[in-house]
């Protein structure tokens, strides 16, 4: 099975406690940690799981300047094949359709039955899986949480639904996928597989080599701006409890057994 | 204005909560337009439905048929580009249907996609500033968007509260079942799977100490459980404690997992995405301790607690029991 990954280099929010610039232009970004996407690692392990499986390959690619480079790198050391990078800038600005008509260029160009995306992105709007798949005309199912390969023309996925409950679908390959955090438990990748990979050509693509006119992508195409960064006004919020830890929680057990929560 | 429409969330007769809140949302857009409600199913429950979404829409289109059984995303995308006229304004919750539904409606109907938005204001014409969060709900965004030409908006669930005792709005439900073409589709719905029954249930516990990101190890998960059996409390948790398998998914609060109704809930170390928030009713008394001053759960909580919880815990859990 062929199977392309669209993967995503973002601030991550476990490492980084996120701030707004105070022109409201953007966030903070100067000494933010970025790594890859949280879902799409999932989706990452689950293709590799699936080629182990019945054999194919697994090609991770990315919209994004050179320093994305590095996540297609990290994923490659997970144990995808091959890696592309699609960067212009005339992709600079472009909304989440923008994105999704960029990956289905390179969707075209090659020959897949499977695309995954992660669910969502920290810095995202979860939009741009279900767009490719509308735009190739390819079956799509969302917040993926289970794939079991039925043969060379279908899949049974599961779909996470509220209430902790699953959804089973069949769908017909080729088709796309989004996916959900907790579908697998993705390998930890070492130093040493990150160097073996350190040197291997990651080719470049750019609005021409796609065959893409620059009006439909990027600033000029986006049909959705953002226009600010802003902290909310808060309402009245927590009420911070102050002084040294012991002090912290005598308030808090005097409070806790005002409220029924300690006897 | 273009016309505006909400999809109607039902399940098992019963009409969602969205109902009455993309009514509320739609009014932001145009407070003048007649909002119609499409309504989609099969069987005896869908007039209950109807009738339910004909007292919050002054109209109310009908579409039954067996292939609209379950909502699936890929057949109700079809239906709706059949039947949605140009320039239309369509809303949808953002649940996991309307994430599932939105983006590829927008592409098919060649208009904007607004996903999870939290508030619509007018600006310039058609021109529309809806309020986004990012980044867990640690940023918030103003989005531009013209709506002149129609658009795929999802408001987020629980946002766009109705005002209490407002007035029916006695809709006309019309049958357009007739309308709907091909609706076969390449995804065809199997089963729903319902989730596992735990060892412990967290729905029914008075006190919870809910665990998050904050834990960093399975091996502090512990320090948890110390602490919630000096408090007489049950352990649950957020989502990334069961993505990394060290609890099972019955103890999950959010609307991903069980929806939970303590009287008191300790957020130790969790964030506070909306999700997660999505599965806290009946409004506990909160207390969240996290490290990070800037967590959004501290704009919900009552009281909050600047700490690390790993320090935290042990020393509350010895506090309590010097005092019993």
């Amino acid at each position: 099975m062929e199977i392309l990954v669209c993967v995503k280099r973002v601030p991550d929010t476990a490492e980084n406690e996120i701030e707004v610039k105070s022109d409201g232009t953007d966030i903070e970004r100067d000494d933010l940690v970025y790594s890859v996407n949280e879902w799409d690692n999932y989706a990452v392990e689950e293709a590799i799981q699936i080629r182990d499986n019945v054999g194919g390959s697994v090609t991770v690619v990315t919209v994004g300047d050179d320093e994305s480079e590095e996540v297609l790198r990290r994923e490659m050391a997970m144990g995808a094949d091959n890696g592309v990078l699609l960067s212009d800038s005339a992709f600079e600005g472009s909304d989440g359709r923008g994105v999704a008509a960029i990956l289905k260029a390179q969707a075209d160009a090659g020959n897949y039955d499977l695309i995954l995306c992660g669910a969502q992105a920290d810095d995202g709007a979860g939009q741009v899986g279900g767009m490719l798949a509308a735009m190739l005309d390819w079956p799509y199912a969302s917040l993926v949480n289970h794939i079991e390969i039925v043969d060379d023309k279908k899949i049974k996925v599961g779909r996470e639904i509220e209430g902790g409950n699953q959804e089973l679908n069949e769908i017909e390959l080729p088709c796309v996928l989004s996916i959900q955090t907790g579908i697998n438990e993705p390998r930890y990748v070492g130093i040493r597989g990150i160097r073996k990979v350190a040197s291997v050509e990651i080719p470049v693509k750019g609005a021409s080599d796609l065959g893409l006119d620059p009006a439909t992508v990027g600033e000029a195409g986006a049909k959705v701006k953002r226009l600010d960064y802003f902290v909310p006004e808060l309402g009245e919020g927590a009420e911070i409890l102050e002084g040294s830890m012991e002090e912290k929680i005598e308030k808090l057990i005097e409070l806790l057994k005002a409220k029924g929560g300690l006897k | 204005m273009a016309q505006i429409f909400a999809y109607i969330v039902h399940k098992g007769g019963v009409i969602d909560d969205t109902a009455a809140e993309l009514a509320v949302a739609a009014k932001k857009i145009d407070a003048s337009s007649a909002v119609t409600a499409i309504v989609t199913g099969s069987g005896a429950d869908l007039d209950t439905v109807c009738q339910e979404a004909a007292k919050l829409y002054p109209e109310v289109w009908k579409f039954d048929n067996q292939a609209l059984a379950y909502p699936n995303a890929e057949v109700i995308r079809k239906l709706l580009v059949d039947v949605l006229p140009k320039d239309a304004v369509f809303l949808v919750p953002h649940d996991t249907f309307g994430m599932d539904l939105g983006p590829g409606l927008s592409i098919k109907l060649d208009v904007p996609y607004v996903p999870d938005v939290i508030e619509i204001e007018a600006a310039d014409g058609s021109t529309f500033k809806m309020v986004r969060q990012e980044f867990s709900g640690m940023a918030h965004t103003h989005v531009a968007c013209d709506l002149g030409s129609g658009g795929v908006i999802t408001p987020r669930p629980g946002v766009f509260q109705p005002e209490e005792g407002a007035a029916e709005a006695g809709g006309k439900v019309t049958d357009k079942s007739g309308e709907a073409g091909d609706l076969s589709a390449r995804r065809r719905f199997l089963e729903v799977v319902e989730a596992e029954v735990g060892d412990v249930d967290i729905t029914k516990a008075d006190v919870l100490v809910s665990i998050g990101r904050g834990i960093e190890d399975e091996e502090n998960i512990e320090l948890a459980e110390e602490l919630a059996e000096a408090m007489g409390a049950v352990v649950s948790c957020s989502r990334p404690i069961v993505d990394a398998k060290w609890m099972e998914k019955s103890r999950q609060v959010g609307t991903s997992g069980q929806t939970v109704k303590p009287k008191v809930y300790m957020a130790m170390g969790i964030s506070g995405s909306f999700q997660h928030l999505g599965g806290i009713k009946g409004s506990p008394f909160m207390v969240a301790v996290n490290k990070n001053p800037k967590a959004p759960i501290f704009q919900v909580a009552d009281v909050g607690i600047v700490e690390d919880i790993l320090e935290f815990m042990p020393e509350m859990t010895e506090k309590i029991e010097e005092l019993q």
